[in-house]
């Protein structure tokens, strides 16, 4: 008997609980259903999936379901939902002059996106709230209807906060009197600090760095660090991951560190860095590593595409999407940290085309 | 020295700053000297003996070299040098009037950044016409770049009188430089599509100076499946189709980017054209990851904003066809290159003519009866401007893209 799998349901479920089995039959109900809400609902979706003759039917598993590259959401408005019910509008963070994704949410997705990340975070740090350091400006969460990921990401994560501060002025300087207050008050308790991993390194680590040397040092041993975003930005600077934890550790005693991947068209169901340094797919979400020349499923310890697939999006079709990064499928339910589910590593960004013609535009035409 | 306009263009490599700027440049060929005094270089007439002799023997080297052979381009390059294939330009050209022509001076070309030979068949048309040259080369490193300028300088060291005629430079963008080199110039032969034309178009031009400007085009590919299906080699058809499309990524102006189909038996011949094609395809082509993303976004958005196209179903992402059921006007917003083809069943060959009917429409590739395609022609496009069997889309001639090169890069002298 087929029974409509809701959002409640998935939420009752320990994130990281799900070995493979149940979690592909409970994962195929649902994506397949949000198949079929977003092709009733949303034109252009309906008309990629006729254009591919999708049939329900013909679907045995989850991973059989088409995917949307990610940069579709830079030139379409996608939604399933009239405007009257989006309640927020995120974009991605682009440099000048690029287009920006853009994600709907209704009052549904939005609130599923934070009760799912509410869940995946907690595994890691414990439930109930802790003090806070976002490091970030306080003007970072201006306008709330339209938000930047950087603005969701420490809008999101600071439902995390009992007592938060942010640790930069709106001029990106450490607030060091701000922070040592924050420090004595709550010496002794679990600290919960977020940011984007250039923030973190840029204007925290970096100024830390500065004031040690000055003999101001900050003891941050009983913090855990969440961070995502990306390593882009620091590769300029020869920063590797490795390098990162080992430096903040030295000069804060920061030594509960965790990385995540997630991304603007699918927020909420993140991927959260283990106790052993690899990512994590929650009960939320799944990645599917695919090979570049035909899509094919790559093996474990091969490298390939990202796919990613999320239980959450309703108001949007973003539940099934092709990213643009690279990563490898480490292995499934059996990671050391004792988490089920697949765990896995990211490699980076796909190249752009390097393409000859008489054009000088080159290949990628949305930049 | 402060900046400013600078203004009296024909003295620019004069002065000072001219010099420095030119100073500044990369030489492959040719120096900064060469440049000051190129102004000085006599015009030649037309298919001079001397150029020619001198691009046969740029053509023996680049056939003689061992490396070469593994660059169709430079081999096609080498064989469009030879005396032979020259001699027949000039057969064309021959005019008995009784006039007289001439180069017209001193010709600036920017090639494409993208097309390792563009350049090379651009300085012999300058050349053959009785120019000076200068010309800026892809600013990446290919190959065949530095064979084919290898062979330049080996033939000149034969032809020494040769040497003021010829500086082949490279330099990133850079106005300035743009400026000193356009100012000199009596005709800018512009490649590298709309961007780069408006680019160089803030860089002025003296009074007379004329302009060769090679913009964003595109073109399509016309098969009778009926013929199609009657060849014995329909390997070399597939090779011929692989050269006219994936040897330049799919991205050349003269690249086809919708096939159509005419005849009976379509869905016969569509199985055994796209499957010979596909074997070469994953041979020879050298598949970059991001490619399959980047046809996936274009399939999709096609299909977003075209209701009823239906996307093939493929084994791999080498190959891509998306099937339309309508030529419209902005057909060509939904091209896209490294093996995208759009697809379109034709009854009626004036059912094209949305398709024709645009400046930027170039190349037809023909594989079929020419007088089905005539009544099109004839239909008053403003588009097409030449129809090739497929496999010689990329064959260059003095007549491109419209433009007759030996026209435009000569002068006549009227001898009443």
């Amino acid at each position: 008997m087929k029974h409509n799998m809701d959002f409640d349901e998935i939420l009752s479920i320990d994130p990281y609980s799900l070995d493979k089995g149940k979690k592909e039959k409970m994962l195929t109900e649902r994506l397949v259903e949000l198949t079929e809400r977003h092709r009733e609902n949303c034109p252009e979706y309906r008309r990629i999936l006729e254009s591919i003759s999708y049939s329900r039917e013909q679907v045995k598993s989850f991973r059989d379901l088409p995917f949307l590259p990610v940069r579709l959401f830079k030139e379409l408005s996608l939604k399933s939902v009239p405007q009257e019910e989006v309640v927020k509008t995120m974009t991605s963070s682009g440099t000048s002059g690029q287009a920006v994704s853009k994600i709907y949410l209704d009052k549904i997705t939005s609130s599923n996106q934070q009760k799912a990340m509410v869940k995946i975070v907690s595994d890691f740090t414990g439930s109930g709230r802790m003090p806070m350091i976002l490091v970030d400006c306080p003007s970072v969460v201006k306008n709330r209807s339209m938000f930047s990921a950087r603005g969701a990401g420490i809008l999101g994560f600071s439902i995390f906060g009992a007592k938060k501060i942010y640790a930069l002025d709106d001029d990106m300087k450490l607030d060091v009197e701000g922070l040592k207050e924050f420090l004595e008050k709550y010496q002794g308790q679990r600290i919960l600090l977020f940011g984007f991993t250039f923030m973190v390194w840029q204007h925290f680590y970096k100024e830390l760095l500065r004031l040690k040397a000055e003999g101001i040092a900050f003891d941050l041993s009983n913090g855990i660090l969440i961070h995502g975003g990306g390593w882009k930005k620091l590769v300029s600077e020869a920063v590797s991951p490795e390098e990162f934890r080992v430096r903040l550790k030295d000069v804060c005693g920061l030594n509960r560190i965790h990385d995540y991947y997630g991304m603007v068209e699918q927020t909420g169901c993140i991927y959260m860095q283990c106790e052993y340094g690899y990512l994590h797919a929650s009960v939320f979400s799944d990645i599917i590593v695919r090979r570049p020349e035909d899509f094919s499923e790559s093996e474990a310890g091969e490298r390939g595409i990202i796919q990613v697939l999320s239980t959450i999006p309703e108001s949007y079709p973003g539940h099934s999407l092709i990213t643009e990064d690279e990563g490898i499928l480490l292995g499934e339910d059996d990671c050391p940290c004792g988490r089920k589910g697949k765990y896995f590593k990211i490699i980076g960004r796909l190249k752009d085309a390097e393409i000859r013609g008489c054009s000088d535009t080159y290949a990628v035409k949305f930049k | 020295m402060s900046g400013g306009v600078v203004t009296h263009m024909q003295q620019n490599s004069d002065n000072q700053e001219g010099r420095n700027i030119l100073d500044s440049i990369t030489y492959l060929v040719g120096n900064a000297e060469i440049i000051k005094d190129m102004v000085s270089v006599p015009a030649r007439e037309p298919f001079d003996r001397e150029i020619v002799e001198f691009l046969n023997e740029v053509s023996r080297i680049l056939m003689g070299m061992g490396e070469a052979k593994a660059y169709p381009d430079v081999v096609t390059l080498g064989f469009w040098l030879r005396k032979s294939s020259v001699w027949n330009l000039k057969k064309r050209f021959e005019k008995q009037d009784g006039n007289l022509r001439l180069g017209r001076g001193i010709v600036f070309h920017i090639a494409p950044s993208n097309v390792p030979v563009n350049y090379a068949y651009s300085l012999a048309a300058g050349l053959l016409t009785g120019n000076a040259n200068i010309v800026r080369v892809p600013s990446k490193d290919f190959p065949q770049v530095g064979m084919i300028n290898s062979a330049v300088r080996e033939a000149l060291s034969k032809f020494s009188s040769i040497k003021k005629n010829i500086c082949l430079v490279r330099y990133e963008k850079n106005k300035a430089i743009n400026d000193v080199l356009s100012a000199m110039a009596d005709v800018r032969v512009v490649w590298g599509g709309d961007r780069t034309i408006a680019e160089l178009r803030e860089s002025p031009l003296a009074p007379r100076a004329g302009e060769v400007t090679f913009a964003d085009r595109y073109s399509f590919a016309v098969l009778d499946s009926d013929m199609y299906l009657d060849l014995d080699n329909k390997k070399k058809v597939a090779e011929d189709f692989y050269n006219d499309t994936y040897l330049t990524d799919q991205n050349a102006c003269t690249s086809p980017r919708i096939v159509i189909w005419l005849g009976k038996r379509r869905a016969e011949a569509k199985e055994i054209f796209w499957k010979s094609l596909h074997e070469i395809v994953r041979e020879k082509y050298t598949f970059q990851p991001i490619m399959g993303i980047n046809k996936l976004t274009s399939s999709y958005l096609a299909a977003a904003a075209r209701p009823g196209i239906k996307i093939e179903p493929h084994k791999d992402n080498y190959l891509i066809r998306v099937a339309i059921f309508d030529i419209t006007d902005d057909l060509m917003r939904w091209k896209d290159n490294s093996g995208y083809f759009l697809e379109y069943d034709c009854e009626d060959i004036l059912e094209l003519r949305g398709l024709c009917d645009d400046a930027r429409c170039q190349t037809i590739g023909f594989l079929g009866k020419r007088e089905a395609l005539v009544p099109l022609l004839r239909s008053g496009i403003k588009g097409v401007d030449r129809v090739v069997p497929l496999g010689k889309t990329m064959d260059f001639d003095l007549i491109w893209d419209g433009y007759d090169l030996s026209e435009r890069l000569t002068r006549t002298i009227e001898v009443k």
